[in-house]
């Protein structure tokens, strides 16, 4: 269980920091001040930073970013990135055009 | 940790955050919200297409449909401090055949009944509104006061806000029963055993609902059903309305980022093996696509859109709806389990709603009358057949 409040009193306010405006997901352009902020609004885990700022919802799906986002959040939570929630991969693995994928049958064509 | 509070909600998703922001913004002094995932919204919350719609809705829930798009939608990216892209430039329900239409034109007339602006239009007023669409599409139905809206970043502001207010979250809580004292529904038991208490239980857990209220002998006639989504990479700004289809073939829309989202089904799609028979809630790390809706969609869509027929495809989701047995929600208090409140079976169309759904249950809970009337809500509206 995940006391949300204890953790936000426990990790304390968010306080700038001089590479705020470093940009970590270049897809859908997200700085790492954000996502240090977000934490501080109650975002814990990947998952829920996709939704909240877009980081690693972009073309790439969060192959580049996804282990800075995670650790930044990881930092920002004083735990290892090992205990940060990860994201769900999802299919397509690599986007496909709509008219390609369509051709696709399934269980039909056989 | 204190682990009483005067409202217990069980389930983080929109219609829970939204309830606890409202009551939180109503004076009730201690709200606790507790989510049995690691992250809130994460059933059809976060999975949804966020259709903000009125047409197409039972004359049941209309009243409280159109009064959270007249008085709350417009204000709420202001009020929760998001964007919630909440954007109202109508609901094009395409029909390609004449029994199409004609289930259209029946809708149409519902609708007009309890006075929402939706009217029928042809083949060329449609092409005016959506130039992009196939000619194989006839007429269509035309809501323009329905439109659509994010519902992760609504979500998850409801969260921020009521969180700011000093409600209190937990995640990785699965409740697994209800308990009365002294005749009153007070104990929210966890699977680890760790009991919560509250004057009042807010149920509204989705599908999961119906297993919770049976520990305490209520029934709730729902069952689940699972329906899939696609994300398709940005596009350059095309159209605003939100798409739907008289055979629900596809449902969606251009977000504010230039990705159209769009939601569909194949018939294949199963949840069965998804469940852990341990805690009989869903295990997310098993809640997979199937592996035939994603062609199946993109033949759906491409069907009414073919200008969207080179847009790359770069992620696709499912989500559960809880399927009430005559579509329309459960929102009331239970006669034999006092305490309690359920609001549970949005039966896949509970987002657009969600803001007036929490502001109602807020006002069940503060003894106040509802923004509109909901009696037709009632759990006990079912009797038995003979
Ligand atoms: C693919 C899809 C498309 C949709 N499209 C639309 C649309 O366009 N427009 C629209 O209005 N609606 C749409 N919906 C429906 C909408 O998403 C839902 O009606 C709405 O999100 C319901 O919100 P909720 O908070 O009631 O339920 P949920 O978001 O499902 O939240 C219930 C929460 O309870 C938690 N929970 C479950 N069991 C327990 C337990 N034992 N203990 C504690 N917590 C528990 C779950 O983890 C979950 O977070 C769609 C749904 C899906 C799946």
């Amino acid at each position: 269980m995940v006391d949300i409040q204890a953790k936000l009193k426990e990790i304390g306010p968010f306080v700038e920091e001089p590479d705020d405006d470093l940009l970590v997901c270049r897809c859908e352009e997200v700085t790492k001040g954000q996502i240090r902020k977000a934490v501080h609004e109650g975002i814990f885990t990947l998952e829920e930073m996709r939704r909240y700022l877009r980081s690693g919802m972009g073309l790439c799906q969060g192959q580049t970013c996804g282990k800075l986002v995670k650790s930044i959040i990881a930092s920002e939570l004083k735990v290892s990135p090992a205990e940060v929630v990860p994201a769900s991969s999802r299919a397509p693995m690599r986007p496909i055009e709509m008219c390609i994928l369509a051709e696709d049958g399934g269980g039909c064509d056989e | 940790m204190s682990n009483v509070a005067d409202v217990v909600i069980i389930g983080g998703g929109i219609n829970g955050c939204a309830a606890a922001y409202y009551l939180a913004k109503g004076g009730t002094k201690s709200v606790i919200v507790l989510e049995a995932s690691n992250s809130i919204g994460h059933g059809g919350s976060s999975r949804n297409g966020g259709g903000v719609r009125q047409s197409g809705r039972d004359i049941r829930e209309l009243p409280y449909a159109m009064y959270g798009i007249k008085n709350m939608w417009p204000t709420l990216s202001e009020e929760l401090g998001v964007d919630t892209e909440y954007t109202q430039k109508g609901n094009l329900r395409m029909g390609k055949t004449p029994e199409h239409i004609k289930k259209l034109e029946a809708l149409t007339k519902s609708a007009n009944s309890v006075g929402l602006d939706v009217r029928m239009i042809d083949q060329k007023e449609v092409k005016e509104i959506c130039p992009y669409l196939s000619d194989e599409v006839i007429g269509a139905s035309w809501c323009p006061t329905d439109g659509h809206a994010n519902p992760l970043t609504t979500t998850l502001g409801y969260y921020k806000r009521a969180l700011e207010m000093g409600v209190k979250f937990y995640t990785e809580a699965p409740v697994k029963s209800l308990q009365k004292v002294k005749g009153k529904v007070r104990k929210v038991i966890l699977n680890d055993g760790t009991i919560f208490e509250g004057e009042t239980i807010i149920l509204v857990s989705g599908y999961e609902s119906r297993a919770i209220a049976r520990t305490i002998g209520v029934d709730v006639p729902m069952t689940r059903l699972i329906d899939e989504c696609l994300v398709t990479e940005m596009q350059p700004h095309m159209i605003d309305v939100m798409f739907g289809c008289a055979s629900a073939d596809f449902y969606g829309h251009q977000t504010k980022h230039g990705s159209f989202v769009f939601g569909s089904d194949s018939g294949w799609e199963t949840v069965d093996e998804m469940v852990d028979p341990s805690t009989n809630i869903p295990d997310p790390s098993k809640l997979i696509t199937n592996s035939m809706t994603l062609s199946a969609s993109c033949r759906a869509i491409q069907g009414y859109i073919p200008a969207l027929k080179d847009a790359k495809i770069v992620r696709s989701w499912c989500g559960w709806l809880d399927e009430s047995f005559d579509g329309v929600p459960f929102l009331s208090r239970v006669d034999e389990a006092p305490g309690l409140i359920l609001a549970c079976g949005f039966t896949g169309h509970g987002f657009g709603t969600a803001p007036v759904v929490g502001l109602m249950l807020s006002q069940m809970v503060q003894g106040e009358e509802t923004v509109v009337d909901i009696s037709a809500l009632q759990y006990n509206r079912f009797k038995p057949c003979r």
